[in-house]
């Protein structure tokens, strides 16, 4: 794959993320498969784009907590549960899926930035 | 002083049932008297728990205990295996009277069993003690039950006593780890850099695979080998608190540093202050390294003194929930979809407020409020499954929303199928912190 004209890709295509819930927040952790990229991940995935990013649930504070040795980030979103696991309408009351709206989310990269070796379609 | 080897078989209730036997396999193996855990209480398995004992009183504990325990008893008795377990739920010592069944139908000798209470504060002395610690204003509904959540301390003590069989009720998650790493080694109170360590590890162990694979494959960006039979965790606990995970062998999952990674942060806010009744444990330091095939070590937890509150949850009645669903597939399906939402918001009226998900176009994402689907535009989809949900005190109302989502079989737009309905009672929690000392665990032998 030829990604040298990318300016703009998915974090999905550079991290992964585990969502958890407790009462009516969530904490989403994201980390970079690479140890290269968590510099990248710092510096673009702040608390105030996060906090856009899910704008349609309302955070009522985002916190970004910093895990270099770990190359992750962990953020946790508070209010944004319509209520938690008693009373939300979602069918998701748990937030599960929302590390992938977090994964959603695009950032820059550098001109000639190559996407990581990942593990492509599983033998079968 | 040998490593402490603590298995996990269950990470909720209702998880798989058939995950004990290769971690007891494994430690018979390699001639390990290790510790096989069944977590088996989420937030709230244990309002329902309660629910449940009203109703029954010999009922309450983790219904599929039998299908748990029985296949592994015997060889856990044999090999000085013990378990330890919060299958108690809301009725402990039902659970333990159902274990004596078990071993005697087995031929097994009487195991010995220790029950832990002290967590229940359901009854009218318990919501007393706990009504001044509640928020304000969170009393207005119809009180179900409340629990504390105890430590680790008292299952270390049963241990120590020589319990085969330990049976909680609420006690926090990591405990059920940490409990027989503190029997094992001989911990005391303010060893907190190493009971931070084992609760860490606890923590890791605590919802089952989801260290060894589940909760993380991603085909193409994040293999996992035989998911469909995952096998369940082991730490290999170390004296010095550290540990390395691993999983029986010829089951199926991996344990990599990603998936640990993601597991160690799981419902974890502050990486340095992470709360349980029996220490503060800091993780902003830790180390994990790949020490072998599935094999993942875990260093550099440290430790401080345990808070002087535990944690309480009280449950509240809390109304009736209502889910109708219909499907619309084929040539203009999503308008077909999207007519019938705006049937049944008519029809229900404004003042009862509808949550509806297009799913296929937009759903679990989005809010409560509907804002996230209201700018999701029409994308002319296919294939659209509408849902309708809505809570309210009265069940009569639940049932009007239910039936006007049934009638749009007959009544709404064209080809639409599949209509199903539920409804169930909800409660409501309220979390709030108790002064330890006023909510002491108690420990006592099943005679």
């Amino acid at each position: 794959m030829n990604n040298s004209a990318a300016t703009a890709i998915r974090l999905h295509a550079i991290a992964h993320a585990r969502a958890g819930d407790k009462g009516n927040h969530s904490n989403i952790s994201l980390f970079a498969y690479r140890a290269a990229d968590y510099d990248l991940l710092v510096r673009q995935v702040t608390e105030a784009r996060v906090a856009a990013w899910f704008a349609t649930r309302h955070p009522t504070a985002v916190k970004r907590y910093l895990l270099p040795r770990l190359h992750g980030l962990n953020f946790v979103l508070e209010d944004v549960l319509d209520g938690g696991v008693n009373d939300s309408l979602n069918l998701d009351t748990h937030g599960k899926a929302l590390s992938y709206r977090l994964l959603m989310l695009e950032i820059d990269v550098p001109p000639r930035f190559t996407l990581p070796q990942l593990e492509g379609p599983i033998a079968p | 002083m040998e490593d402490l080897w603590v298995g996990c078989a269950a990470g909720g209730s209702g998880d798989r049932v058939d995950a004990a036997r290769p971690i007891v396999a494994a430690m018979v193996k390699a001639g390990k008297r290790g510790v096989l855990i069944f977590e088996n209480l989420a937030e709230r398995t244990l309002a329902f728990a309660q629910l449940a004992k009203r109703a029954n009183p010999d009922a309450g504990y983790e219904p599929l205990l039998d299908e748990e325990v029985r296949p592994v008893l015997g060889d856990c008795m044999r090999h000085g295996i013990a378990i330890v377990s919060n299958f108690g739920g809301a009725n402990p010592r039902g659970a333990a009277a159902h274990i004596l069944r078990i071993a005697e139908e087995l031929g097994l000798p009487r195991p010995r069993i220790a029950v832990i209470e002290g967590d229940d504060l359901s009854d009218p002395r318990g919501q007393a003690l706990l009504r001044p610690f509640l928020p304000s204003g969170s009393t207005g509904r119809q009180f179900v039950s409340a629990n504390v959540y105890q430590g680790a301390f008292e299952i270390a003590d049963a241990l120590k006593a020589g319990a085969q069989v330990v049976v909680t009720g609420r006690v926090a998650d990591p405990s059920l780890t940490l409990g027989p790493a503190i029997a094992h080694f001989n911990w005391a109170r303010d060893d907190c850099d190493r009971l931070a360590g084992a609760t860490m590890a606890g923590h890791l162990l605590e919802c089952g695979a989801q260290v060894t694979g589940g909760y993380f494959a991603d085909p193409g960006f994040k293999n996992v080998p035989d998911l469909a039979d995952v096998g369940y965790p082991i730490a290999e606990i170390a004296a010095d608190g550290s540990c390395v995970i691993t999983k029986p062998p010829g089951t199926g999952g991996l344990v990599d540093v990603r998936n640990v990674k993601e597991q160690l942060l799981y419902e974890l806010h502050d990486p340095a202050a992470y709360l349980t009744p029996d220490v503060v444990a800091d993780i902003s330091g830790v180390e994990l390294d790949q020490a072998g095939p599935d094999r993942v070590r875990m260093t550099g937890v440290r430790g401080h003194p345990r808070p002087a509150t535990l944690k309480a949850l009280a449950y509240f009645e809390g109304g009736w929930l209502g889910e109708a669903e219909i499907s619309y597939s084929g040539p203009n399906a999503e308008a077909r979809a999207r007519l019938a939402m705006d049937i049944v918001a008519k029809r229900m009226g404004p003042r009862f407020h509808i949550r509806f998900d297009l799913i296929g176009s937009c759903s679990i994402l989005g809010d409560d409020a509907g804002e996230m689907r209201a700018a999701t535009g029409s994308r002319g989809l296919e294939d659209v499954r509408l849902r309708a949900a809505g809570k309210h005190d009265s069940q009569a109302e639940i049932e009007r929303l239910l039936r006007e989502v049934y009638s749009l079989w007959l009544c709404g737009p064209a080809g639409g199928g599949g209509v199903r309905t539920a409804r169930r009672q909800r409660l409501s929690n309220v979390a709030c912190l108790v002064p330890r000392e006023l909510v002491p665990a108690t420990c006592h032998f099943v005679s």
